[in-house]
């Protein structure tokens, strides 16, 4: 179903709307073809039924008017035993009174079964609207209109059969009499009456069951005695039918016929394969049976044409229903589009794009009023931004000039801040861990002969501690020209106290002091508070030791201390490294610092390199220490070998 | 021209266009041999080799003109070959025995039905399962020549009965006016089926099932023909030898043929009634299973059914069977 979720609001709407329409439609079509079938079903039975049995009964009842002329008949032959003449005026008058009958037989049992034989039998039949004597001159013994009801004691309607004419089929009741002889009853005849069925087929054929509907009648061996199809006629049985189409199920319904039941049932033609339903009754008298079939094809057009109507509204409703959703969709999908091209357009950058806002005030409404909220606030928040954006960038670019001029007031080294001075080598670098730090560094000549050098660390980062720096640099260089010669220990004692006169934000500043003398390698030093530098002697000690302390505290956090210096003497060749803590307070991932002992081993082999490098190779083991942690605190290193007196441009 | 001489030569003109053809075509082929023959009953499938060899010209390749006579309840075939109105006939191997009886000799030409399909049948919802049952009960019974194997049959299960002379419908068997009835194979049995009977519903006793095997219908001539015409027997045996065949090999051919004669003669009949007989006829004229010629008395149905008759006391004179029977091959 991922298909689905690509497609459109309309499309998904229509799908599962316009499904779920059909089935329903689906649905009740196939319901109401079915109620309105078993109704249709139902009452085409009792419609079925009433003919089959109203028609039954017609036949019946004329049957039934046949019986009574014989039943009559052989009461008086048993009574009255009429002589020949008297016999012969009887049948004829019998018979001339009843148009209906053919034909009426008187005929007697013989005395005795052993020849001679003594026949004796009268028939009159309606020959031309006249009644004449027509003699049996056979032995009727052993047909069936004489011997069926002899043997079986009863009266019985003959199986049809052709009559003289061999045109007319004729059924005969026969009608067994008795005679009293010698105090017993003895049998004594048939009378029998012939019955044309010609009254019978029009009777039957009399009915009207729409177009191709039509009724037919079988006697109780299943002979076809009525039927559209003439061939049927008397030829055939309904078995021989069911034979000859193969179709047991024709067979099977003959069978419940000729038993004399009653039935309906959904049936295919005697001679083709169309579909009928079959009411079925017998005729009581005789125990034939009338079968009503109704043409399955016709009575159901109405119920056809009934569906093929309600499909046409069906689908009339379905592209109705289909037009609303358009419709719906129209409304809610035609905002909700423009919607979602503003959107796009907000997206791609442009805020003024209008959003349209539709007139309704339901969830698309609502919507758009939101988007239009949303995209005033983003308007006022990158106007915002944008202010915030130029206030910072703006502050950015004064912390840019702060540390220009920061890295300004520190003294250049590059190119080599004192060319005319062989005697010693100096190289400072500091990296701030911002724009501005709190280290310093400085070195100056206070005279030909001295020179004086710093390296400090204010407390705090930032601007302040820069200003601070600034401050404590200024100081520094005023005070210590005042002290010619220079004692470190007196200008760092005057500028604490000037610090601290006018401290208000409580800052505090560690410093080295030194003042070398290049002509002698004397060096005076003084430690406000500050890491003590390490002296590198070069091979063959390759020694590399601390500094004296001078037990100083740091500048600006005591009024009034006094500091005091510590001198030594530098032999050429060896090397002040002066540093501030943002150098051994380096810290790697493990929250590991970079450490004084580490500094110790790794100043060791450097003893005798140039300066910068140096520098440049401590920078390099702090950045591979501290790889991917960013810089915490300012990193100063000021390096200063003492080469000895030498000849000017001695190198 | 005279007037007289214009009509000579329209006279001869017309003579010679009417007589000509005529004389002419005699001259090709020589006249056909007028014969006729009668079945022993109305035209239906039991006599479909002989309808099919008249009407598909077989006769007529084998020189003949034949016409059938119906036969019927009203025409016995005996009594036509008996009073030569047939020329040949359709009977029973025991109506030609009996013929013989009565001092009419009759040549058997050929033994056409080899098994009896006469038979009882009873409903079985009258508890008539075994030839015993039968004992103490209505039995419909047809006159002669087909009272013979019911009467042996009784004698041979040592069966009293009540007889009674049946009609040629099988209504009184269907009413129940008789427990058994007699009925033909080939016909009534098929009557019952499709009056509605179930075959299952049905107990049935063939007589060649019990060692009665009488064959049945086979083509009689009187001896006197045979003596004087003996290639005209043998042309007319042929042909229906081969009509037979022919109806076998085309039973939708022989079926119409029979539908058409039967209808010409307003009998009540169907064509499925008519397969079934047609199919029946094929299984008592050639039975399966046996190595059997076409046509063929086997002296040992003969010598059965003969012996039958004299055990009845119905012949005495029994014909040599060489005499009473000439086939085709003998010669």
């Amino acid at each position: 179903m991922n298909w689905l979720r690509r497609c459109g609001l309309t499309f998904k709407m229509n799908l599962l709307i316009l499904s779920g329409v059909t089935l329903v439609i689906s649905a009740i079509l196939s319901l109401s073809y079915n109620i309105t079938r078993h109704l249709m079903v139902e009452r085409i039975e009792e419609n079925a039924f009433s003919m089959a049995q109203a028609t039954a009964y017609r036949i019946n009842a004329l049957l039934k008017a046949a019986e009574k002329i014989p039943a009559g008949m052989a009461l008086t032959i048993t009574k009255l035993q009429p002589d020949d003449k008297a016999l012969k005026s009887i049948l004829a008058d019998r018979l001339a009174q009843n148009p209906e009958l053919f034909g009426i037989a008187a005929a007697f049992a013989p005395e005795s079964d052993k020849p001679p034989l003594s026949f004796y039998s009268r028939y009159f039949i309606r020959s031309y609207d006249r009644i004449k004597e027509s003699p049996i001159n056979y032995d009727y013994r052993t047909h069936d209109w004489y011997q069926i009801p002899k043997i079986l004691d009863q009266a019985i309607w003959s199986e049809p059969y052709y009559g003289l004419s061999g045109r007319t089929i004729m059924t005969s009741y026969s009608y067994p009499f008795y005679r009293e002889k010698q105090g017993h009853t003895k049998f004594g005849g048939i009378v029998c009456v012939d019955l044309s069925l010609n009254w019978l087929r029009n009777v039957v054929s009399s009915l009207k069951i729409g177009e191709t509907g039509y009724a037919f009648l079988i006697t109780r061996n299943g002979t076809f005695v009525t039927h559209p199809d003439l061939s049927l006629v008397m030829n055939e049985t309904i078995f021989s039918v069911a034979e000859s189409r193969g179709n047991p199920r024709i067979r099977e319904i003959g069978r419940r016929m000729i038993a004399g039941e009653k039935g309906f049932t959904a049936f295919t033609g005697m001679l083709s394969a169309k579909k009928y339903w079959l009411a079925y009754t017998p005729l009581p008298a005789n125990g034939w049976s009338l079968g009503v079939l109704f043409p399955q094809d016709e009575l159901m057009a109405n119920i056809r044409s009934l569906t093929r109507i309600m499909l046409g509204l069906g689908i009339a409703g379905f592209f109705l229903i289909m037009l609303v959703i358009r419709l719906i969709s129209k409304n809610i999908t035609k905002p909700l589009r423009a919607l979602a091209q503003s959107a796009d357009q907000i997206a791609s950058g442009n805020l003024e794009a209008t959003i349209p806002i539709p007139e309704t005030r339901d969830e698309v409404g609502h919507l758009a009023l939101s988007f239009t909220e949303m995209q005033q606030s983003l308007k006022d928040y990158i106007k915002n931004l944008t202010e915030t954006t130029a206030a910072k960038e703006r502050i950015e670019s004064e912390l840019n000039i702060a540390s220009e001029i920061q890295m300004g007031i520190l003294p250049k080294i590059s190119p080599s801040p004192f060319p005319n001075h062989s005697e010693f080598d100096l190289h400072a670098t500091i990296r701030p861990a911002r724009e501005v730090g709190g280290d310093l560094y400085d070195f100056f000549m206070l005279d030909e002969q001295h020179l004086c050098f710093t390296v400090g660390d204010v407390s705090g980062k930032g601007v302040p501690a820069a200003l601070f720096m600034a401050i404590t640099q200024t100081m520094i260089k005023a005070q210590i020209k005042t002290h010619s010669g220079g004692v470190s220990a007196d200008t760092l004692t005057q500028v604490n106290n000037d610090l601290n006169r006018d401290n208000p934000s409580m800052m505090f500043v560690t410093i080295f002091l030194g003042i070398l003398n290049i002509s002698t390698g004397e060096l005076e030093y003084c430690s406000g508070g500050h890491n003590p530098p390490y002296r590198l002697t070069p091979a063959p000690e390759a020694r590399v030791q601390e500094l004296a302390s001078t037990d100083g505290i740091a500048l600006g956090v005591m009024e009034g201390f006094t500091f005091s210096s510590k001198r030594l003497t530098l032999a050429p060749g060896e090397t002040l490294f002066v540093f501030t803590d943002g150098v051994t307070e380096a810290m790697n991932r493990d929250g590991e610092l970079f450490t004084e002992s580490r500094l110790e081993k790794l100043l060791t082999p450097l003893t005798e390199q140039p300066v910068t490098e140096i520098t440049d190779q401590i920078m390099r083991e702090i950045d591979n220490f501290s790889t991917g942690i960013p810089q915490t605190d300012d990193i100063t290193m000021l390096v200063l070998r003492y080469n000895g007196k030498r000849e000017k441009g001695g190198y | 021209m005279s007037r007289k001489t214009a009509i000579f030569i329209l006279s001869f003109s017309l003579f010679s266009s009417l007589w000509l053809p005529a004389l002419l075509g005699a001259a090709a082929n020589p006249p056909l041999k007028q014969v006729t023959f009668i079945p022993q009953w109305v035209p239906q499938a039991q006599f479909a080799g002989y309808y099919v060899a008249e009407e598909t010209g077989i006769y007529q390749k084998y020189g003949l003109k034949v016409e059938i006579i119906n036969g019927g309840p009203q025409r016995s075939s005996a009594e036509y070959l008996k009073h030569q109105k047939a020329d040949f006939a359709s009977l029973w191997l025991v109506t030609g025995l009996n013929l013989w009886q009565q001092g009419t000799a009759v040549v058997n030409l050929a033994q056409i039905v080899q098994r009896s399909a006469l038979m009882l049948i009873a409903k079985k919802k009258s508890g008539i399962l075994r030839p015993k049952d039968i004992e103490g009960r209505k039995v419909g019974l047809w006159g002669s020549p087909f009272e013979i194997q019911p009467q042996m049959f009784f004698k041979q299960y040592d069966l009293k009965v009540e007889v009674l002379r049946q009609s040629y419908s099988v209504n009184l068997f269907l009413r129940d006016g008789v427990a058994v009835t007699s009925a033909m194979w080939y016909n009534e049995y098929h009557t019952i089926i499709n009056a509605g009977i179930n075959p299952d519903e049905l107990t049935t006793f063939f007589y060649a099932d019990h060692k009665l095997n009488f064959p049945e219908d086979g083509i009689y001539v009187r001896k006197e023909t045979w003596q004087q015409q003996p290639e005209l027997c043998r042309a007319f045996v042929k042909a229906s030898l081969e009509g037979w065949q022919r109806a076998f090999a085309e039973p939708e051919l022989a079926l119409d043929i029979t539908m058409r004669n039967l209808k010409k003669e307003h009998i009540i009949s169907n064509r499925v009634h008519q397969k079934w007989m047609l199919e029946r006829m094929q299984d008592i004229i050639l039975p399966a299973h046996t190595q059997h010629q076409l046509g063929h008395l086997k002296r040992k149905d003969f010598q059965r059914a003969t012996e039958a008759l004299r055990s009845k006391g119905l012949i005495e004179k029994i014909p040599d069977f060489n005499i009473f029977y000439k086939p085709l091959a003998g010669e």
